[in-house]
């Protein structure tokens, strides 16, 4: 049986990261990887890979639709934009890396069979995919929530550049995100990014107002939560568990990532990328995809 | 004679000093004695800026638009200026708000490695002709270098002229001369500065900055910012004037503004507290001398031990979550001993 074809679109931290985690899935092969110039470092990893690259970005694959059935566009919002038409036209399923918003929005552990149905997957962002499970779960469980701020950290290293100009958003689709999966209409996405060297590890508070906050059932039903996130993604800690600070609850999340790409602090990849292949390989099994050898 | 743009951001980094509770009335009266007195820009809003207030940073008592449409109303003459860090505010949802409700100046701000961030923020600002400039946050954080190249990236999206920040106030006033000499060296718009007086260097500083060349300079009255404060700015304008600057600001009615803020918005006249000292040594941005002091009591840890831990893991604004991290660890070594 063969494994389900894949494309990478966009050759920067996020695409390249995919491309390795991709190469350990049971369920998926990477057909081609798609840049803009031949000699990015992204470009570079993946010919020494042995992948098939190419540098003309989507038309590559309107020269060659067959080449592979779904397609993670880690490009950036603005550029999905484009994207995102011609896909459709061509009848490819889309995980879609990038804060652009079109797609349905993906929280793996709270929505994968949903998800199934749709052709362009939105994976949110690296802050939404660590922060709205948890907020979720404030949502299922307390009563009267009145406010949910989340606040990400990310090492200066970790942020591409593709990161950086889409920050706006970042923090709006993070926010939209939030509101959907908790159900709390007033929230509030902050990201800094830390020129901290050695480089810290990403990090995730979320913070709720609360009436009367049930800190004993959120602490319960959080553990398990986090629990479920670290089946897709095994660098996924809870380091403050729910605590009420000075009228606040706050707890703290921290995402090592697996150092596939960048090194291991940069849990902002492996947080979103192993949020993404949980679903493309969801979706293999869905259209009969068994898990092949992987030869590595 | 040299001219030195002064801006006056009482009404901004001063909300650091009383939890960012500024209410309509003491923006009103402040804005319009410093309007008086002739001051070129007045800055306005949460001390960090535009979108700021949260739960992480600390809330505002009244909101961004609030702030700005009271300030506006009590500036005939002065600019009206705000703080941005983009990862607070957004342009859809703040920065065009503000530049509709008559903002004239945007100070966009990024920590001192990070200034691509701010390319977007500037570029807007710009498209609707209104003034940009870049701000370095935390620069004692990199080499003088690193600082010449954030500040062209800056000056190549558009930026009318940056200003680094000592955001923990640990220059001494060699250190400032230097960065300042080399990016002047190196740019072609205008450089300046904004201190903070953790060690006591807040006018030094800020006059080794004008004397290697800076033609901004930032101060608030009686020193009301974040920790233990900003440049006092009576003094500021007192001693460049003294010293053959001009600031076309009128000296009478300045100390009479910072009367006015002394008996209207100071809660505690910023002086530098134990505190403050180790914040300046540590590195340590200076507006998280309250949560500390907060978060510290409520564990039961010494201050001055989360200060330098927060100093050696290099914590910049809006990290403001790490305290309960480092004061929890502190805690629980503290019961295992």
């Amino acid at each position: 049986m063969k494994r389900l074809k894949v494309a990478i679109l966009g050759s920067g931290n996020i695409g390249t990261d995919l491309l390795i985690k991709i190469m350990r899935s049971p369920y998926l092969e990477c057909s081609l990887f798609i840049g803009r110039h031949l000699n990015s470092p992204g470009m570079n990893k993946a010919s020494s890979l042995g992948i098939k690259i190419s540098d003309l970005s989507i038309e590559a694959i309107e020269k060659d639709p067959d080449c592979c059935q779904l397609v993670f566009d880690a490009t950036s919002a603005l550029d999905h934009k484009k994207h995102w038409p011609i896909l459709k036209k061509l009848h490819k399923n889309v995980i879609d890396m990038t804060p652009s918003g079109i797609g349905e929005m993906c929280v793996p552990a709270l929505n994968i069979d949903h998800c199934l149905k749709y052709d362009n997957v939105n994976m949110i962002t690296c802050g939404g995919q660590s922060a709205i499970p948890l907020t979720s779960v404030i949502g299922k469980t307390q009563k009267d929530v009145e406010y949910i701020e989340v606040v990400s950290t990310i090492a200066t290293r970790s942020a591409g550049p593709a990161t950086r100009i889409n920050l706006d958003e970042y923090i709006e689709t993070t926010e939209k995100g939030i509101r959907k999966f908790s159900g709390c209409t007033n929230v509030k996405a902050i990201l800094t990014i830390s020129p901290a060297q050695p480089p810290i590890d990403m990090q995730t508070t979320i913070f709720a107002k609360i009436k009367k906050p049930d800190i004993p059932h959120l602490r319960e039903e959080a553990s398990g939560m986090v629990r479920k996130i670290q089946t897709y993604v095994p660098g996924y800690q809870l380091v403050i568990p729910p605590v009420l600070e000075s009228e606040r609850v706050v707890m703290m999340v921290k995402v090592q990532g697996l150092g596939d790409y960048l090194p291991k602090y940069a849990g902002i990849m492996d947080i979103i990328n192993c949020a993404a292949i949980a679903m493309a390989e969801e979706y293999a099994k869905k259209i009969g995809q068994v898990p092949d050898e992987v030869v590595s | 004679m040299k001219k030195i743009l002064i801006t006056d951001v009482t009404l901004r980094d001063g909300n650091h000093a009383i939890s960012h509770k500024i209410t309509k009335e003491q923006i009103a009266l402040y804005a319009a004695a410093a309007d008086a007195a002739g001051v070129p820009i007045v800055e306005v809003g949460h001390g960090n800026g535009l979108g700021a207030s949260s739960l992480q940073v600390g809330e505002s008592a009244i909101d961004d638009e609030t702030m700005l449409r009271t300030a506006r109303e009590n500036l005939p003459h002065a600019k009206l200026g705000i703080h941005v860090i983009p990862g607070f505010a957004t342009i859809n949802k703040d920065l065009k708000k503000a530049l509709d409700l008559g903002v004239d100046v945007v100070r966009v701000a990024a920590h001192c490695t990070e200034t691509d961030i701010t390319q977007r923020h500037i570029n807007y600002v710009r498209d609707r002709g209104k003034e940009a400039y870049g701000v370095l946050m935390m620069s004692h954080m990199t080499s003088k270098e690193t600082l010449v190249e954030e500040c062209q990236k800056m000056e190549s999206y558009g930026a009318e002229g940056v200003m680094i920040f000592d955001s923990a106030g640990a220059y001494l006033p060699a250190e400032v001369s230097e960065r300042i000499e080399e990016l002047i060296d190196n740019l072609q718009i205008p450089v300046g500065f904004h201190a903070h007086n953790n060690l006591g260097m807040g006018i030094a500083n800020s006059v080794a900055a004008a004397e290697a060349g800076a033609s901004m300079i930032d101060g608030s009255a009686r020193g009301f910012g974040a920790g233990s404060g900003n440049a006092q700015l009576e003094v500021l304008v007192a001693v460049l004037e003294k010293m053959g600057y001009s600031t076309d600001i009128d000296l009478y009615k300045l100390l009479d503004a910072a009367d006015i803020a002394e008996n209207n918005l100071v809660k505690e006249i910023p002086r530098i507290k134990s505190l403050s000292i180790v914040s300046g040594l540590a590195g340590v941005f200076s507006g998280f001398s309250k949560p500390v002091e907060r978060i510290s009591k409520e564990y039961d840890v010494d201050p001055r031990d989360v200060f330098f831990e927060l100093g050696r893991r290099q914590v910049v604004a809006g990290q403001e979550d790490i305290i309960i991290d480092v004061v929890a660890k502190l805690a629980s070594q503290k019961k295992e001993r």
